[in-house]
């Protein structure tokens, strides 16, 4: 069966039994493999892409229900958001001013959700922080993921005023 | 003297005997290994020098690092200590992992000095047992562990390897103007002289360096001279890390390349006894089902149809003796165990003699914890024309491919193993872990001569984890007048197989007997992030509060008592008090904590505050860590260490446990193992107390304390000591059974 996506704007047809799980589609199929695989229950994020904007759990995500979808990976960030080739998004920038990586693993997962958290809401809250990135991070980066997502915060108010 | 040499720290170093300047001796090597690193690495034009710096004629500097990069950034931190002492020029420097090649092998030169039949100095003599017995450990093939990276192969190796780079490089500019070395300046790459105006990069001076003796004495930077050495540089690999452009070892890609997944039997040491392979078959993409020892592999076109065709089988396994055990039980046998003696680990004064003053005792539990690194297992391996090829993250590359060698019987020659990023290790992906490695080359000789990428599942992750053991202690003191301890009498469950260096007490305590009981059960286990020290900071640290409770002294003074000849010690404690607020009054049911520990050759400290939440579980507000790591190469990076490591040993203490039932791990996953998520995460602060002393380890450090203190903390704020982990157990209702 052939499905009809949209993966960091191009087209794509996919032909697949469409209760693959989008994440090995994006993989395996797309060969782009900076979404990860971590659970396969949707429990710890690390294959967070976004479905039309809004961050979706991949593993759990059927290649069907994503048919006509716009899906933007960790590889298209930064175009997504209208940037040209070779420029980073703000997060990413924040990412590497605040040193956020360690082993890494988990963070295109983290940049996702964070990316969609500020699409819709500009200046979060910590609670609105805690409640958007439930995104596991065995290194324990979620100090540098906070102050990140608010530098870039600041950053867009000011530009803002 | 022969002119290509390979360089080696002296035994007096290695075993950190001699305090001050580095000694360096020289090793000869064999032809062989220096060709072969050669050929390893250079490009036509290109020029290594001391092993395992790389130049180009254009001035680019490769520094080859023995170690997996797995978050800790070693790779960046090594390459500032050769950069520093070679003078070399930041923006051309740049790591790359060294070859999974013995030309490579960190331990290489430890062996070889050991075995070559050299005599260890006399003066070192007494280090043998301590130095080099670390020494041979961490320093074995290309191990990533034991907080080693900067500590040992960058202290003892790579400064020196820098510094001798640098004065051939400068010899050589000496030689072809005809003028004395001493007159030449080496500074960002270029050595120039002043009186006459010459000045050359090193690129183009790296031919004629290499074909200079390499000199045994280089001298290494004081501190006041480093340039990089203590800035906080930005790392090397976080730039490909935020747009996921990072090959862990779960990207591989090939082609042709098939996918597979594995189950074991749940109950660890059992065996496949049966399994129908048709039900997997009958689904579209699986291409076979390989049945192995212990396990049977789905084989498939990709994850996907390889996860349904293992969901669709019902294999049987042949259990043996561990199917009857459980937690509880495995936890009896232990505490039976410590009843009847062990072998002495350290004793020191009588305490038999220690008779007055009332004896406190207690008995205290930790639970097995897996280290659900964020990548789940997995290798690819390629079987084909004589040939084994394996693509992979692991913590010990070489050691990787020696494994690889003896399970495929294969001449070594015939076996590659590429190294790639790691996806977390924490000791999970080290060498003597092999089952995946087994898996693969099996399966890979199954679909032969088509490559394969095995991925296990998460539950798979979980249920065939190499543990943190499961441990049980009993300790018993005597207080003098003063309150303070005048014996200390302890046994523990320990490994066999597994390196203690937990125990050693860093008090002093005059009358001390420490036994070790070996105990082991059925349920596979190994080094997890901090090792020992991750069990016995907790019962140190515990159980000086009860001594603290029993002689009415507050817990930050009790310790600094006990510390009055371990002045870096009190330093730490110190500092993490003054910084955590020690003694300053808190919002009503919160309480503050401290505890102390040394570990890989660093002091920390840490204060934690803690309450109960209004459901009753505790809730961590603030941590504040004070670490004395001697020399600190890296601020940024090392306080990313602490942080992370703290917030590890915060998961651990609160949630973390692997419990047993009918032999099989019950956790398959991170809904019944509860890792911290940002939602959790406390104000964390990380102070590095300044010393003169050479560098200690970072990667693990910070995770000791963080149980003790927060167990301290919680004792401060409820008055209740526990003497088991995890936390929830005690103040969830109704109490969880283990």
């Amino acid at each position: 069966m052939t499905i009809p996506i949209t993966l960091n704007g191009q087209a794509v047809a996919v032909d697949a039994d469409p209760a693959t799980p989008l994440l090995w589609i994006i993989r395996e199929n797309a060969g782009l493999t900076g979404t990860k695989f971590g659970c396969g229950i949707a429990s710890c994020g690390a294959c967070t892409v976004h479905v039309n904007g809004a961050p979706v759990r991949s593993c759990v995500h059927p290649v069907g229900a994503a048919a006509n979808a716009r899906i933007t990976t960790i590889e298209g960030l930064a175009r997504s958001a209208g940037l040209p080739e070779g420029e980073l998004h703000p997060l990413q920038q924040a990412w590497i001013a605040g040193q956020v990586p360690q082993c890494g693993y988990c963070q295109s997962g983290m940049l996702m959700a964070a990316s969609a958290l500020l699409a819709t809401t500009p200046e979060p809250t910590d609670a609105q922080i805690d409640e958007a990135m439930t995104n596991i991070c065995r290194c324990g980066t979620y100090p540098r993921v906070r102050s990140a997502i608010k530098s870039v915060a600041k950053t867009t108010k000011r530009e803002a005023t | 003297m022969k002119r290509r040499t390979w360089i080696l720290a002296s035994a007096a170093a290695l075993g950190g005997v001699v305090t001050g300047g580095l000694s360096v001796g020289l090793l000869l090597r064999h032809d062989h290994f220096e060709s072969e690193a050669r050929r390893r690495t250079q490009e036509p034009g290109e020029i290594l020098l001391g092993g395992w710096v790389k130049l180009s004629p254009e001035g680019a500097v490769t520094v080859y690092v023995p170690h997996s990069e797995m978050g800790q950034g070693a790779a960046t931190a090594l390459a500032m200590m050769v950069a520093d002492e070679m003078d070399a020029d930041w923006a051309r420097v740049r790591a790359e992992q060294a070859p999974a090649d013995p030309a490579f092998a960190n331990g290489f030169f430890v062996q070889a000095f050991l075995l070559n039949g050299k005599e260890v100095p006399e003066f070192a003599q007494s280090a043998v047992s301590l130095g080099f017995g670390e020494v041979a450990r961490l320093g074995n093939l290309q191990i990533t562990g034991g907080s080693g990276s900067v500590r040992l192969t960058g202290q003892h190796g790579f400064r020196s390897v820098g510094a001798a780079v640098r004065a051939m490089l400068v010899q050589a500019a000496a030689e072809e103007w005809a003028v004395p070395a001493k007159e030449l300046r080496a500074r960002d790459g270029v050595v120039s002289h002043e009186a006459s105006g010459r000045q050359s990069e090193y690129g183009r001076l790296a031919a004629a360096a290499a074909k200079l003796p390499v000199p045994e004495n280089p001298r290494l930077k004081t501190k006041a001279e480093f340039r990089l050495v203590g800035k906080s540089i930005p790392r090397f690999d976080i730039p490909d890390k935020v747009v996921g452009r990072t090959r862990y070892g779960i990207d591989a890609q090939l082609p042709g390349m098939l996918v597979a997944t594995v189950k074991a039997s749940p109950i660890h040491g059992g065996t496949l006894s049966s399994v129908d392979a048709a039900p997997a078959l009958a689904i579209p993409g699986v291409r076979k089902v390989v049945k192995m020892k212990n396990s049977v592999a789905v084989v498939a076109d990709g994850y996907w149809p390889a996860h349904q065709g293992l969901q669709a089988l019902q294999p049987s396994f042949m259990s043996g003796f561990g199917a009857a055990t459980d937690s509880m039980g495995i936890r009896q046998s232990m505490e039976s165990k410590l009843s009847a003696g062990g072998r002495t680990v350290h004793s020191r004064g009588d305490v038999g003699a220690v008779k007055d003053g009332p004896e406190i005792s207690a008995t205290y539990h930790v639970p097995f914890l897996h280290h659900a690194t964020m990548e789940p297992i997995n290798v690819t391996a390629r079987w084909a024309d004589g040939r084994l090829e394996v693509w992979g993250s692991e913590q010990d590359a070489l050691g990787a491919r020696a494994n690889l060698q003896k399970i495929s019987g294969l001449p070594l020659s015939q076996v590659t193993f590429t190294p790639m990023s790691l996806g977390g290790g924490f000791g999970r992906r080290s060498a003597p872990k092999k089952d995946h490695l087994e898996q693969a080359v099996e399966i890979a000789k199954a679909v032969s001569p088509r490559p394969v990428k095995l991925i296990w599942s998460r539950e798979e992750d979980f249920a065939q984890g190499t543990y943190r053991p499961a441990v049980a202690t009993r300790i018993a003191a005597r207080l003098d007048k003063d309150g303070l301890p005048a014996s200390w009498t302890q046994a523990f469950t320990d490994t066999p197989g597994l390196i203690n260096e937990g125990y050693p007490l860093v008090y002093d305590i005059p009358n001390q007997h420490l036994v070790a009981v070996d105990f082991l059960s059925h349920v596979r286990v190994g080094a997890w992030r901090s090792v020992a020290h991750s069990q016995h900071g907790f019962f140190t640290e515990t159980f000086v509060d009860e001594l603290a409770s029993h002689a009415g002294k507050d817990p930050f003074e009790y310790r600094r008592a006990m510390l009055e000849t371990r002045p870096r010690h009190r330093a730490v404690l110190e500092a993490a008090a003054m910084h955590g607020s020690w003694g300053k009054p808190l919002p009503t049911g919160w309480g503050r904590g401290i505890a102390l520990v040394e570990s890989f050759g660093s002091i920390v400290a840490e204060v934690i505050e803690a309450s109960l939440d209004t459901d009753g579980m505790p809730r961590v507000h603030r941590v504040v860590a004070a670490v004395d790591c001697g020399l600190l190469v890296n601020p940024n990076t090392g306080r990313q260490q602490v942080e992370g490591a703290v917030i590890m040993g915060l998961s651990a203490a609160l949630a973390e446990a692997i419990t047993i039932k009918d032999g099989a791990v019950v956790q398959r996953g991170f809904p019944d193992y509860p890792v911290l998520k940002m939602r959790d995460i406390p104000q964390i602060e990380v102070h590095f107390v300044e010393s003169e002393a050479r560098p200690g380890g970072l990667g693990e450090v910070g995770l000791p304390p963080a149980a003790p203190a927060l167990a301290n903390a919680l004792r401060a704020a409820t008055g209740k000591a526990v003497t088991s982990l995890p936390l929830r157990d005690h103040y969830s209702a109704p109490a969880r059974q283990g």
